[in-house]
């Protein structure tokens, strides 16, 4: 891709709140169209740099530049932001709270196509307090994207949601992709990350320590597939082998590139193979081996 | 300024206002509730009232049949007799102030009691010893005030709707944005194109339609009930009312610029709003109290709104007599308007 094609470019993004530096040193670059996914553990900084680009929260030091300059006082009039944490007025109704927020850009998406987008429609007169959370995500997608953005944050859009929830949000997700806009999501979902990205970009302690497609990292970071053995087997004849080896409560668990290749030197040095599983690497064994297991407040 | 945005906020505001059933009915039916209670207490059959116990009576009904109380006395419009058994049933229920006076109703000599330690005791007693004096006597004169008797509810009136006026600006300004705040609300609207100066005038214009609207619906509604009297301009005294409203709705954004705690916002808006119910003569004039405290309550925009309005309903007062108020009332919006939008924040 080309500089020309490049909506969003920080540099050296640096927030620190009295005595907590929240984001050290950001710098990503995000083209047209891509979907790029900011994944991290609790308190990695993502929500911090999301909202600093979006112009809500002030840098520290740090420059962003959209389309090439600093963002004007248009930013926000092309910018959709779902946040992760947000309220509505209470006794307005969906409908209302649509035509309030339409009022306050220049040129407002048709209400009708956004309603029918984001699946309101039946929710139209129901007062905001009285929304369920799936109900309440559509309608702060709605809002994301009532003013025709060519960018768009979502904030942990998936979080608190049902399965059929999440899904009807991701095929909504996949919609706005295809019309090429450019989006920037957080969230703790590898699954959702693996689904929606084009690009993602994982945070620990305030900085980007991978950056790439979930392919090329799963392909750079972790083997691409795994086989699981029962945790009866012997791990020293295991460890004749050059493969890595992990063991935890499901079993020892050996990565590999090539299954054949391997099943052919367990065979060799007489492992049983019966209780063998194998499975792919995914997102998040890339963001388990980067991040490690230890746990995040 | 966009004024499509002002208006799409303003709108939202008073959508929100009028579905609060609980904010909605507080703000109309309370002023209601306050002045129909003091009309019953300062009012009509509640007048002050002295209660005399005579004994020995057994009965209420036969009151005054064998005893010696001056006739005069008897048919004091402002004492309520009660009957009593006997003087020690009597006495214990003066000593407690359960009444005002006691007489022996079968004394010749007018034999009576009083607790020394009574107010009420003390004018009961005048009362009862001036129904002695006969028709000879130097007949006592009473002098009738000139112009037209102003009663305590038309005093109180502006004071009560005042009052109503500081708790809808200041926790309708002040509370709700920090709520918002609180709840990411303004965060929210941060994210549009939306001025701060759009947003804060928007609000303060709805709290300001809203107040206006809930001042004339009471107004109205109790005018119809106990007649107020107003000598001046009722125009001038809505101009003043609004001015009023506007300088509190400033004082709010003040509040509402930084806070991001509804306990601490619920505090200092306490804080705010107790001295200048007391001492901005909402309940009681100052008159008689010490002049610094007098001169204190000069700063609180309540108190020159609420001198202004009762000069101009009780005196007939015009323009040109309550200009200082005016003034006072206009630097006071322009300089808590100018500091609100200084320190405002959208972010907590």
């Amino acid at each position: 891709m080309n500089s020309h094609n490049l909506i969003l470019e920080v540099s050296h993004l640096r927030k620190v709140y009295k005595q907590i530096e929240a984001v050290t040193d950001v710098s990503l670059k995000v083209h047209r169209g891509v979907c790029l996914g900011l994944l991290g553990p609790n308190g990695a900084g993502k929500t911090t740099t999301i909202e600093i680009i979006e112009d809500i929260i002030p840098a520290t030091s740090g420059e962003i530049l959209y389309k090439g300059e600093p963002r004007k006082k248009s930013f926000r009039e092309e910018i959709g932001i779902q946040f992760q944490h947000t309220s509505l007025l209470n006794y307005l109704s969906v409908k209302e709270t649509l035509k309030t927020y339409a009022s306050l850009y220049s040129d407002p998406e048709d209400l009708t196509a956004l309603i029918k987008r984001c699946d309101l429609a039946s929710l139209l007169s129901r007062k905001n307090d009285r929304l369920s959370g799936g109900q309440q995500q559509r309608l702060m997608l709605a809002l994301a994207l009532i003013n025709k953005p060519s960018l768009i944050f979502l904030d942990e859009p998936s979080t608190g949601l049902d399965p059929q929830s999440r899904r009807n949000l991701w095929s909504i997700v996949d919609t706005i992709k295809s019309e090429e806009k450019t989006i920037i999501l957080t969230t703790h979902s590898m699954e959702e990350a693996e689904y929606l990205c084009d690009q993602v970009a994982i945070m620990d302690q305030g900085t980007i320590i991978a950056e790439g497609s979930p392919k090329a990292l799963i392909q750079e970071h972790c083997g691409t597939s795994t086989i699981t053995l029962p945790a009866v087997t012997d791990t020293a004849l295991l460890s004749k082998l050059s493969y890595p080896i992990y063991q935890d409560k499901d079993g020892i668990r050996l990565e590999c590139r090539d299954i054949q290749e391997a099943i052919g030197q367990l065979s060799k040095i007489n492992i049983n193979l019966s209780g063998m599983s194998i499975s792919s690497a995914n997102l998040e064994d890339v963001f388990l081996r980067l991040t490690g297991r230890q746990l995040r407040d | 300024m966009n004024y499509k945005h002002v208006w799409a906020i303003f709108m939202a505001r008073n959508l929100e206002f009028f579905r609060d059933k609980a904010a909605f009915g507080w703000n109309f039916a309370f002023p209601f509730l306050i002045i129909i209670g003091f009309s019953f207490i300062f009012e009509g059959q509640s007048h002050q009232n002295f209660k005399v116990g005579i004994f020995p009576v057994a009965e209420q009904d036969g009151l005054f049949k064998q005893t010696t109380v001056p006739a005069a006395f008897q048919n004091e419009k402002r004492v309520t007799f009660l009957a009593m058994p006997d003087r020690e049933v009597g006495e214990k229920l003066l000593r407690h102030h359960k009444i005002d006076l006691l007489l022996d109703g079968t004394s010749t000599t007018h034999a009576y009691y009083v607790n020394n330690s009574s107010p009420n005791g003390y004018i009961a007693e005048k009362l009862f010893l001036s129904s002695f004096i006969d028709d000879e006597s130097q007949p006592a004169v009473k002098g009738a005030i000139q112009g037209q008797e102003i009663r305590y509810i038309d005093w109180f009136f502006p004071g009560l709707l005042g009052m109503n006026m500081m708790f809808s600006a200041l926790w309708g300004v002040g509370y709700i944005v920090v709520r918002y705040r609180k709840n990411g609300a303004l965060k929210r609207l941060k994210a549009t194109p939306l001025t701060a100066l759009e947003f804060l005038s928007a609000l303060t214009l709805s709290r300001i339609f809203l107040i206006m609207f809930t001042l004339a619906v009471v107004w109205y509604g109790s005018d119809l009930i106990f007649d107020f009297y107003v000598q001046g301009s009722l125009f001038l005294i809505f101009f003043f009312f609004f001015l009023g409203g506007l300088s509190l709705c400033a004082l709010g954004l003040i509040l509402a610029a930084r806070g991001t705690s509804e306990e601490f916002s619920s505090g200092v808006l306490n804080f705010i709003t107790w001295p200048m119910m007391f001492l901005s003569e909402v309940w009681f004039s100052l008159e008689g109290s010490p002049e610094w405290l007098r001169k204190t309550a000069e700063i609180f925009p309540l108190t020159q709104m609420l001198q202004a309005v009762r000069k101009i309903m009780s005196e007939g007062a015009t323009f040109a007599d309550v200009q200082g108020e005016c003034v006072f009332l206009l630097i006071f919006t322009a300089l808590a308007l100018l500091l609100g939008s200084i320190l405002f924040s959208w972010n907590d």
